[in-house]
């Protein structure tokens, strides 16, 4: 009896559809081997699990989260992870952001990652498993045209999706992005390649600048300085991502500062004049051990070693030459001003220059710098 | 107060996933987190310092289960799971772990596997007065009222008589015996007026359904109004009446009597058709919504417990017979109360499916089910 009256509400108990089980929605992509998605999971759950609402009146506000966002994502990541048959991807969490689900507002975890090979999957999902037996995460994750759908965490905390087949043509286009992306964001290769651009429509005579006679010219100029950049890079970035040759690579990115700075100064004070396709060749070098670095952060696949090297150089040239399409017509039309020639080429050079000498210093001395 | 009518808002807002957002200032609220449970976190804190107590772990999860019931809120019985995680696939629990996994297994809708904790635990502990009482339950929700009856048979000598009376009253509400279970638990509850207020409300809204299912409307909305007075935040009840008040045409008095209560979804889906009743298409629409959202939220998961509700909601709500029907077939496979009689009737009705009606027709008939709804329904049947 004692006790009974209390648990008799039993036969009161409504269907427990009611309010919401406890779910978490991974949504993943993998493009060739990168890995990017969003992972949502109910404020109310890692109230529960690692306290949010700092002072416990019920209202969680945006400063009091934010100053949690850290401890979610180690408690989050420390709890999911993704395997493949060529080993574990790696994954990382970015800024938080909020949204709406039907029982609530969830924290959104960004995630980007690498995965050595794509064919399967292994999921080993436990969020939350210590403290709610009924929490799910719904994975989706896309492949290709591919998408799979799975329920993960419960009894079943360990799950293998198979994915579509990752076939080579693929693997080496997402290699083709990752060396497009670098250029591009890479703003050391970036100002380099502008350095030695700029003067190509320009002939050095008599202690200052004439215009070069003709598009020809320049473009000739411009070729055989891109190609030996390209050959002598192509060179060093096989050689390091073979493991032939590796320097350390904090030397590897100040020579390449360093490099920038030269490149920039030839152009108001010119030493090496016709002849930039020498210095495109000897800094080319240094610059490929810098392709290298980021090939071996974005993780090799062994099974097709060739055919990324191979996309990822193949990235980094068609966007050297978007940057050629864009900047050397530009500097051919305007090469005959007075402007260009006083003004834009030596103000700007000066400009890389000072920037260049900045990440020179972080990269030497460890200087804190933004963007280095 | 704005930033919160603006979260009030959000708690009925459809979208799901829409697009992430970043708050504009530092102290906006983002979210209502339930309040701190002190009594909670000393269980849970008891359960974290000896990780091997049953006792600790039991009270815990007996807490998290009755929070659940209250709330309708089932993250309550995923933690409940949880902290009896050191025992719950040993077949040798202690008794208090398998009684809670059968509750647990029956708030998830796997009857079969619960009845089958339970009859272990009875054979081993016939004195176990609550595993009757669950057995019994579970029995009568998938319409086995022969076994529901024997089972509260056992309880009547352990328990007090208006237990024993409002076990029968469950276990024979599918059959020609519910008036009379009714005069027997009426009079237990006048004879016992120190009962609790759990076992109050519990016994007056059994026999407010049962004088509603005699067609007399008044004496049921006295009822429901006395268990209203005893425990006015119950969902069982509010869910009871809710269903009254639609089918006595009285939709207008639904939406005050489940303000505020739009997390809970049998309750929301009240207010759906109370609102279709009444004809507000505008403000049934994001309620729609909402439903839909969490319908489709609950079956990426692979949740099976709400097919009554769906089915209720594509049919009245949706107006989709054939998809409801499917559903309410689906249901009455799994539990045989009456609203899963009664939903299945409707469906096959409004579909015209003659094959799809047989069975229930036929099981109505058998039993001898004793409702003036179904009765009505039985009539336009094949």
């Amino acid at each position: 009896m004692r006790g009974l009256a209390i648990l008799l509400a039993l036969l009161l108990a409504t269907p427990a559809y009611a309010h919401k089980s406890s779910d978490s929605y991974l949504t993943l992509r993998l493009d060739g081997t990168r890995l990017e998605g969003r992972w949502d999971i109910a404020l109310r759950d890692l109230d529960a699990a690692i306290g949010l609402d700092d002072d416990g009146d019920g209202r969680l506000t945006w400063d009091e989260l934010r100053a949690r966002h850290d401890a979610i994502a180690r408690y989050a990541l420390a709890r999911l992870q993704l395997d493949t048959p060529g080993g574990r991807c790696t994954l990382v969490a970015g800024p938080q952001r909020l949204d709406q689900h039907t029982d609530g507002v969830y924290t959104v975890l960004p995630l980007a990652g690498l995965c050595p090979a794509t064919v399967r999957l292994t999921v080993n999902y436990r969020l939350f498993a210590d403290v709610d037996a009924q929490h799910r995460g719904l994975l989706r994750i896309g492949a290709g045209a591919d998408t799979v759908s799975a329920i993960l965490g419960g009894e079943q905390p360990v799950q293998t999706v198979a994915l579509e087949e990752a076939n080579q043509g693929g693997q080496f286009l997402a290699y083709v992005r990752h060396g497009v992306d670098h250029i591009w964001h890479g703003y050391d290769h970036l100002l380099f390649l502008i350095s030695l651009l700029l003067p190509a429509v320009l002939v050095w005579r008599d202690g200052r600048w004439h215009q070069a006679a003709g598009f020809g010219a320049a473009a000739v100029d411009v070729a055989r300085t891109v190609t030996a950049f390209t050959l002598a890079h192509s060179l060093t970035l096989a050689l390091a991502a073979l493991g032939m040759l590796t320097p350390p690579s904090r030397w590897v990115e100040a020579a390449i500062a360093a490099s920038v700075v030269i490149a920039a100064l030839n152009n108001v004070w010119p030493l090496v004049q016709g002849r930039r396709w020498v210095a495109a060749l000897l800094f080319g070098l240094v610059h490929g051990f810098g392709f290298a670095g980021v090939l071996g952060g974005l993780g090799l696949p062994s099974d097709a070693l060739a055919v990324s090297l191979l996309g990822f150089n193949a990235g980094v040239e068609l966007g050297q030459l978007a940057v050629v399409a864009v900047v050397l017509p530009i500097a051919f039309a305007a090469r005959a001003t007075f402007v260009y020639r006083r003004v834009l080429l030596p103000g700007a050079s000066l400009v890389i220059a000072v920037v260049a000498c900045a990440w020179l210093g972080a990269r030497v001395f460890d200087w804190p710098l933004a963007g280095a | 107060m704005k930033r919160l009518l603006l979260i009030a808002g959000l708690a009925l807002s459809p979208v799901v996933a829409a697009a992430p957002y970043v708050p504009a200032a530092g102290d906006t609220v983002v979210a209502l987190l339930p309040a701190r449970d002190d009594a909670l976190r000393l269980l849970r804190a008891r359960v974290a310092a000896q990780p091997d107590d049953v006792t600790a772990a039991v009270a815990l999860a007996r807490r998290c289960i009755a929070l659940g019931r209250a709330n309708a809120d089932p993250r309550y019985f995923g933690q409940a799971q949880a902290a009896l995680a050191a025992w719950w696939s040993k077949a040798d629990a202690p008794d208090s772990v398998r009684l809670l996994r059968a509750e647990l297994l029956q708030n998830g809708h796997r009857f079969d596997a619960a009845k089958a904790e339970l009859r272990r635990l009875t054979a081993a502990d016939p004195r176990n007065a609550q595993a009757w009482l669950t057995l019994a339950t579970v029995q009568a929700v998938q319409g086995d009222s022969a076994a529901a009856t024997r089972s509260c048979a056992r309880l009547s000598g352990l328990a007090g008589q208006l237990e024993a009376f409002t076990c029968l009253a469950g276990a024979s509400a599918n059959t020609p015996r519910m008036r009379g279970s009714e005069k027997l638990l009426d009079m237990a509850l006048r004879r016992d007026p120190e009962a609790t207020p759990a076992v109050r409300t519990w016994a007056l809204t059994l026999l407010a359904e049962f004088a509603a299912r005699r067609d007399d409307a008044t004496l049921a909305d006295q009822r429901f109004r006395s268990a209203l007075r005893v425990t006015p935040r119950d969902i069982y009840l509010l869910d009871a009446y809710a269903d009254f008040l639609l089918d006595q045409r009285r939709a207008r008095e639904v939406p005050a009597l489940l303000r505020g209560r739009d997390n809970v979804d049998g309750l929301l889906l009240r207010q759906a058709l109370a609102l279709r009743q009444l004809g507000d298409e505008r403000a049934l629409a994001p309620v729609r919504e909402t439903l839909q959202a969490r319908f489709n939220a609950a079956h990426l998961r692979g949740d099976d417990t709400h097919l009554r509700e769906q089915a209720r909601f594509t049919l009245h709500v949706l107006g989709d017979a054939r998809t409801a029907l499917a559903l309410a077939l689906r249901n009455w496979q799994v539990q045989k109360e009456l609203a899963d009689t009664r939903i299945l009737l409707e469906a096959g009705l409004a579909a015209r499916d003659r094959q799809a009606l047989r069975p229930v027709t036929q099981w109505v008939r058998t039993e001898g089910v004793d409702d003036a709804a179904i009765a009505r329904l039985m009539r336009r049947a094949p």
